[in-house]
């Protein structure tokens, strides 16, 4: 099996048999990662450009990571918005971009649809690495995997996705892939942080994390940015951290293997508690490993490959 | 100079008409309507230009209300020549431009400037609106006055709100003076800060900031609250939202002097057209639910929307190729509005063709106080030929300058085939002369 499209923009595009796929296939990747060579020859002469309009050292490292591993050339580009609201169109950079022949495109943007743009004006493979406040793909995929390599399944499992879910692109991802894979999703937030007609994308709103937290089997942390404040979103940080913030406290009452992830980074005490963030029940610096595990994955099957090829 | 146009179903609804008739055009004024064997032997000689027709419609001038001709300032986008070109080519005799140029048309000198060289450079007949404020900064009032004395038949912030409710009941009761209607943008920019479409489902999906539909409903509610107050005359432009189609007819009920306009691709097209973040979805109001194309329908056939607009919004391929949230927002339409009132309310028989036409020619011009829109002996002979049955698929060429169209590509069915200006044929079999 091979995934549909050359591209991947995000997981609303995706079915359930491509995200199994995906899955499947980042787990030999990760065995690598025990080895003292880690690296494999599938994209070996194969051009990946990491094209970054907004700060990033996670997600770019990880790609980075991911794409050396397979013996990929890479190439980062970084430019700040504002010098392309002033100078160089996107359209023209992919122009670019063509005509150096790269043979993936890894996208982050600050606004929603980029990825898009960049997929109608050129012929190579293009990932979105995060566009604005619509996706974030392989962050929904990594969290998918960390999941489903603990608990062996997703289908059945309820998951809440906390925090700032109007601005959030890793929540819309994570809610297209897991509602795929029969997990049920619960968002939790401010009322002001909730996207308008959330619900219809299948999951269901709480402002009240008591109120579910026991029959949780995964709870993903969003990080709430202080910038929000100021549009008058919530009143204050404090207040944030009391309402919403995830403590010892208030996991006493929820599940023994709840996993806690957290896509980074963190602020600490706000809307995460270092105890939790460095307790058992955690598995954020495991999200990181895997993330690279599963962005292999997608630019070993975006460049044609097939899961058998992997599990020989 | 002699013109007879033979053979035609002449739909006037002003004149309530709608039948097979001949009309007789001299010197740039209409002189006889009637069946050709009332015409006498000397009224069609041979120096008598004749335009057959024959299984066409033949309508008073379309006029748009609503248009966007960006001179002065950005010429690159719009001139007055290019525009008027667009109108005559998309079947108006007379549009009104807004004043939203740079600089803003708010003094004597700027309607002076666009009359001028509408008389120079244009083919149809322009006439300006002037802002309601200076510099359309919302603050103080502009020379309403004075530029009703040199021509302008309304003002407008347009592509903003009147903000301050204040200056807008000052507008209204100043404006009353001069029967000049005082035409209003909706848009809480409090409520639409920052939003790039609708507000709702779809938004929410593509991570697109959303403009929620009250952003528009409590400006119109305000502005009706202030017509009633002032007793000024009131006209809401682009028209969206279920509720804001409700309001207007319960003013109207109440005999408040409110009229109002929509825009066809506000009854064509729905706010899931954002989906692949086309910028030539990008307008502002946005193109909002299909509950609300249905209500807008209902205002449209029961009359609560008085006319339809192009709202054309010239913007060059380089503004528009970019991320949706950079984009600017607007697309023209002087070319595609009759088109498409035919294919989406015509055809589907939401309006019958003279409630159309009605929306196109008598009913804007009543709303501007302009002498133009009837087929009425010793009026203007701006007329219109549209062939009904002709179908077309929207190409990527247009008139305009510009060619920011979310049309193109589609297939629509009943275009202007002939435009007559003051007697003077502009378009013929769909060609400008």
């Amino acid at each position: 099996m091979r995934l549909k499209n050359k591209d991947l923009l995000g997981l609303e595009y995706l079915d359930r048999e491509e995200i199994n796929l995906i899955l499947e296939t980042a787990k030999p990747f990760k065995e690598l990662f025990t080895r003292s060579v880690k690296k494999v020859p599938p994209l070996r002469g194969k051009t990946v450009v990491l094209l970054f309009y907004e700060p990033s050292t996670r997600t770019r490292i990880s790609f980075e990571l991911a794409a050396k591993r397979l013996s990929a050339d890479v190439l980062n580009i970084s430019a700040s918005t504002s010098s392309v609201a002033k100078g160089e169109s996107l359209i023209d950079t992919a122009k670019t971009l063509e005509a150096m022949k790269a043979d993936f495109v890894v996208i982050r943007h600050s606004m929603s649809g980029a990825p898009q743009i960049l997929a109608r004006t050129i012929s190579a493979s293009i990932i979105n690495a995060g566009d604005g406040t619509h996706e974030h793909p392989t962050q929904g995929l990594l969290d998918m995997f960390t999941i489903w390599e603990k608990k062996e399944r997703l289908s059945g499992l309820k998951v809440a996705i906390v925090g700032d879910i109007l601005h959030s692109r890793v929540a819309r991802s994570n809610i297209w892939g897991l509602n795929k894979m029969g997990a049920k999703v619960y968002v939790v937030g401010p009322a002001t942080l909730m996207p308008p007609k959330i619900e219809q994308m299948g999951v269901k709103i709480f402002y009240d994390l008591d109120e579910i937290i026991d029959e949780l089997d995964v709870i993903n942390i969003l990080r709430i940015q202080i910038e929000r404040q100021k549009e008058n979103l919530f009143p204050s940080l404090r207040e944030y951290n009391e309402i919403f913030g995830i403590t010892d406290e208030r996991l006493k009452r929820a599940k023994k293997d709840l996993l806690v992830m957290h896509p980074g980074p963190m602020n600490r005490g706000i809307e995460i508690s270092s105890s939790v963030a460095e307790g058992s029940r955690s598995v954020i610096t495991e999200q990181v490993t895997n993330g690279i595990a599963v962005r292999m994955a997608v630019l070993y099957l975006l460049a044609g490959g097939d899961s058998r090829g992997m599990k020989r | 100079m002699r013109l007879v146009i033979r053979n035609g179903r002449v739909v006037d609804p002003k004149n309530k008409i709608d039948k097979k008739v001949d009309i007789l055009i001299e010197d740039g004024k209409i002189t006889k309507i009637g069946e050709s064997s009332k015409f006498r032997p000397g009224d069609v000689t041979r120096s008598t230009i004749t335009i057959d027709a024959t299984g066409k419609v033949v309508t008073p001038g379309l006029i748009d209300i609503h248009t966007h001709l960006r001179e002065p300032g950005r010429e690159d986008e719009e001139t007055i020549a290019s525009g008027t070109r667009a109108a005559a080519q998309g079947g108006f005799t007379s549009i009104c431009c807004m004043p939203n140029t740079q600089p803003v048309v708010d003094s004597v000198s700027g309607v002076k400037f666009i009359l001028t060289t509408a008389s120079q450079e244009g083919v149809v007949n322009v006439y300006p609106i002037g802002s309601i404020t200076k510099g359309r900064k919302g603050e103080e009032i502009a020379e309403i006055g004075k530029m009703r004395i040199a021509g302008i038949v309304g003002i407008s912030d347009d592509g903003k709100p009147v903000m301050n409710a204040q200056i807008m009941r000052r507008a209204l009761e100043y404006a009353k003076m001069f029967n000049l209607p005082v035409i209003s943008h909706c848009e809480d920019l409090n409520l639409s800060i920052g939003g790039v479409m609708n507000e709702g489902f779809t938004s929410t999906v593509l991570g697109l900031k959303g403009i929620p539909s009250q952003a528009e409903e409590v400006m119109v509610a305000r502005d009706i609250a202030l017509a009633e107050l002032t007793g000024g005359k009131l006209h809401l432009a682009h028209i969206t939202t279920r509720r804001s189609v409700e309001l207007i007819r319960q003013a109207k009920k109440k005999k408040i002097k409110v009229t109002c306009e929509t825009a066809p691709h506000y009854f064509s097209l729905s706010e899931e057209e954002v989906q692949g973040y086309d910028t030539n979805t990008k307008i502002n109001p946005p193109l909002r639910t299909k509950d609300d194309i249905k209500a807008l329908c209902e205002g449209l056939a029961d009359g609560t929307i008085d006319c339809i607009v192009s709202d054309h919004a010239p913007h060059l391929d380089v503004e528009k190729d970019l991320e949706y949230n950079i984009a600017p927002f607007g697309i023209i339409g002087l070319e595609t509005t009759l088109p498409l009132i035919l294919t989406n309310l015509v055809s589907k028989k939401i309006l019958n063709l003279s409630q159309a036409i009605a929306k196109l020619t008598v009913n804007p011009a009543n709303i501007l106080g302009l002498e133009k829109g009837s087929l009425s002996i010793g009026s203007d002979a701006d007329l219109t030929i549209i062939d009904l049955n002709l179908k077309k698929k929207i190409g990527n060429e247009f008139t305009s300058q510009s060619k920011n169209s979310p049309f193109i590509g589609m297939e629509l069915k009943g275009f202007p085939v002939t435009t007559i200006v003051g007697g003077k044929v502009v378009m013929k079999d769909g060609k400008l002369v």
